[in-house]
């Protein structure tokens, strides 16, 4: 027993070092991380949020509706661009998958139709969800008017000062948004916070956790309605590569939620799979195992266990912990973990704006930001192929890089 | 299969009263705990200050903010706590959520605890699934780890609960999070009941025990009560350990009343 581990390391730590990106173990465990870390009082409402959605999952019904908003209200399949002009600058082949072209802008309508969906199948009137940014609380706030559903949205005082268009979309969609004023009042309290609002209305609310964290199901489930993204990118790079398989698969990562359907498409491969997060906010490359909103997963902390505030250019990836299977991930070593500045992020962002004039999200700019630097080195050779998923849209992030003087 | 938490609480001779105090809240905060021993607590609870506390209503989250802004850490607490040990014979319990035990290692956090005095340690976000090591250290560092119960618990979950809580079992009087309110919701009575039949040890009834009134009440059913938020309100609105001291005889007193 090392002491550091609440629980008994599950099988799947002392398996061999791989991942199907399948179902996790017994409990929500993703190795040693994951499970369902939650007050007893919200036990038996995760353990239903479970159940339904494995019944739904194998229910072709369910399915068939989901895919049918996904084409006629979410606009998929989202196309795959290459990326000529960027491609010869860098001497890679570079395709870029473009969640930015999704209806609200973001990849995180994927999960809320899967999610709102759900709801409405358990008979919830309402949902509830934490933003940081604002892109989930606009993708829950859009699901649940199409769906009629309330939604709840819980949102740091100082994110809503940060992203008040985000604010105002919400309201204008019908949502209410609760300024959250505990702790940093930012992304995490608001974490926080919704989960103490859930304990009490466990009866007809839903939470609906905006990336690939929270306790059991939530990092498996959010993973699985991400998974087309990746499902999408690997037929469309079959017909686009010569190889059938890029040799990098790299996304941005806050929560990890594009990242984690993306590379649910990929992990079966040969291809490096890259998650990038932002220099301040790098929960894996500078955080301790720990356990925070539901789930045990590598968070920044200090040496007491104080959870700590990230710091980002890009409000979607300020968040201080990281979904539990990229614990995992990075713990075999199937996905590598990197950072890029926020200086980067920004020249990053100018830069696939000018040569391939695709204006994106500054969490997208992130994974843009790395391939820029590492093109050419021994992290990623000249003639690789790179499949790069763009989140979202940068028309959100235009006001504060105005005021930036950026 | 119990320590010195178990064997003050089953020999109470009354409701058992276990007030609560986050610590590092003043500088002076451990004379609270000698006040509630002088008022007839029969155990004292300890709330570790934290960053993120899920569980916890505006009143402790007020009280965790203030003490970690004063600069308390958990060695702070600890040695404070360590310094009054001779002087408060009434059992300490911890409160604490699952992130510091994890980030110091189960093993060392639990013999930190029982270094300090401490022989009960709550962490709400560790459900009894999620136990793994933490159920066999504690009881080894001779830490009575005491579970929770809520009113949406199964049967089934209440059985385990109660079989593996060691001290007492928590049954948590409302679904939500801790705070002051006007009325003891009925599931509460309802639940302390399930539990008493379901368990060897005493079972106390917490979060929004408000007044003396409630924890009478409380008392039909349980066999007694933790009182935090109306407590921390005070402390934080300025009473010293003597003021508190006679608002925790007023809970003891109309809870003997009741009995
Ligand atoms: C455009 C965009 N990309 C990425 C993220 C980060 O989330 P995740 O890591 O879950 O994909 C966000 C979060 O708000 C976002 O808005």
């Amino acid at each position: 027993m090392t002491g550091v581990h609440l629980t008994a390391p599950s099988v799947a730590s002392t398996a061999p070092p791989t991942s199907r990106m399948a179902e996790p173990a017994t409990g929500g465990r993703f190795g040693d991380h994951g499970g369902r870390f939650v007050p007893e009082s919200l036990v038996a409402a995760c353990a239903e949020v479970e159940r339904t959605f494995r019944e739904a999952w194998s229910d072709a019904t369910f399915r068939q509706r989901l895919d049918r908003l996904r084409t006629v209200y979410a606009g998929r399949p989202t196309a795959l661009t290459p990326a000529p002009n960027l491609s010869a600058e860098l001497g890679l082949t570079v395709l870029l998958k473009r969640e930015d072209l999704t209806h609200t802008g973001s990849h995180k309508i994927n999960n809320v139709l899967g999610q709102a969906l759900l709801a409405h199948r358990m008979g919830r009137t309402r949902l509830l969800a934490e933003t940081g940014a604002g892109q989930h609380g606009v993708a829950a706030a859009t699901a649940a008017a199409l769906l009629g559903l309330d939604a709840t949205v819980f949102m740091g005082e100082r994110d809503m000062e940060r992203q008040e268009l985000n604010v105002f979309r919400m309201t204008m969609l019908g949502a209410q948004v609760i300024p959250v004023r505990s702790g940093s009042r930012t992304l995490k309290d608001a974490c926080n916070e919704v989960l103490r609002h859930w304990v009490a209305t466990v009866d007809d609310a839903y939470y609906c956790a905006g990336s690939v964290m929270g306790p059991h199901p939530y990092p498996w489930m959010v993973r699985e309605f991400q998974r087309v993204i990746g499902e999408e990118a690997r037929a469309q790079c079959a017909a686009e590569l010569p190889a059938a398989v890029p040799t990098h698969v790299v996304a941005c990562v806050g929560g990890g939620s594009n990242a984690a359907g993306t590379f649910a498409g990929f992990v079966d491969t040969d291809a490096q799979l890259v998650g990038v997060e932002a220099a301040g906010g790098a929960a894996m490359t500078d955080g301790a195992v720990g356990v925070v909103h539901g789930y045990r997963s590598r968070v920044l902390q200090d040496a007491d266990g104080q959870v700590a505030e990230a710091h980002s250019i890009a409000p979607g990836l300020d968040y201080p912990g990281v979904g539990p299977e990229h614990a995992h991930l990075g713990d075999i070593r199937r996905a590598r973990y990197v950072t890029v500045t926020d200086d980067e992020v920004v020249a990053a962002l100018r830069r696939l704006a000018r040569t391939e004039g695709i204006l994106c999200a500054l969490e997208s700019a992130h994974a843009i930001a790395w391939v820029l630097r590492a093109a050419g080195t021994a992290e990623l050779p000249s003639g690789s192929t790179v499949l790069i998923t763009v989140s979202g849209r940068g028309d959100k992030d235009m006001p504060a890089l105005m005021a930036a003087g950026r | 299969m119990s320590g010195q938490l178990a064997t003050a609480l089953r020999t109470a001779p009354a409701p058992r009263l276990v007030p609560y105090v986050t610590g590092g809240i003043t500088a002076n905060w451990t004379d609270y705990l000698l006040a509630y021993q002088d008022s007839g607590a029969d155990a004292v609870e300890v709330g570790l200050p934290f960053s993120d506390p899920m569980l916890d209503g505006a009143t402790l989250q007020q009280a965790s903010d203030r003490a970690l802004a004063r600069g308390t850490r958990l060695d702070g607490v600890l040695a404070d706590l360590a310094a009054v040990r001779d002087r408060l014979t009434v059992p300490v319990v911890v409160m604490t959520y699952a992130n510091p035990v994890v980030r110091l290692g189960v093993v060392e956090f639990c013999r930190r605890l029982a270094e300090a005095g401490a022989s009960g340690l709550i962490v709400p976000d560790v459900p009894v699934d999620e136990l793994g090591s933490l159920e066999s250290v504690a009881a080894v560092a001779g830490i009575d780890l005491v579970l929770l119960a809520a009113p949406s618990t199964s049967a089934g979950r209440l059985r385990e609960i109660c079989a593996r809580s060691r001290g007492f079992v928590y049954a948590v009087s409302t679904m939500g999070v801790t705070g002051e309110r006007t009325a003891l919701d009925d599931g509460a009575l309802t639940l302390a009941s399930r539990a008493r039949e379901a368990s060897d040890l005493p079972v106390l009834l917490g979060f929004g025990v408000s007044t003396p009134a409630q924890a009478a009440r409380a008392c039909r059913a349980a066999d007694g009560v933790v009182v935090a938020s109306a407590l921390m309100r005070k402390v934080l609105e300025g009473a010293g350990p003597d003021r508190l001291a006679r608002i925790v005889a007023d809970f003891r007193a109309a809870m003997d009343r009741a009995a």
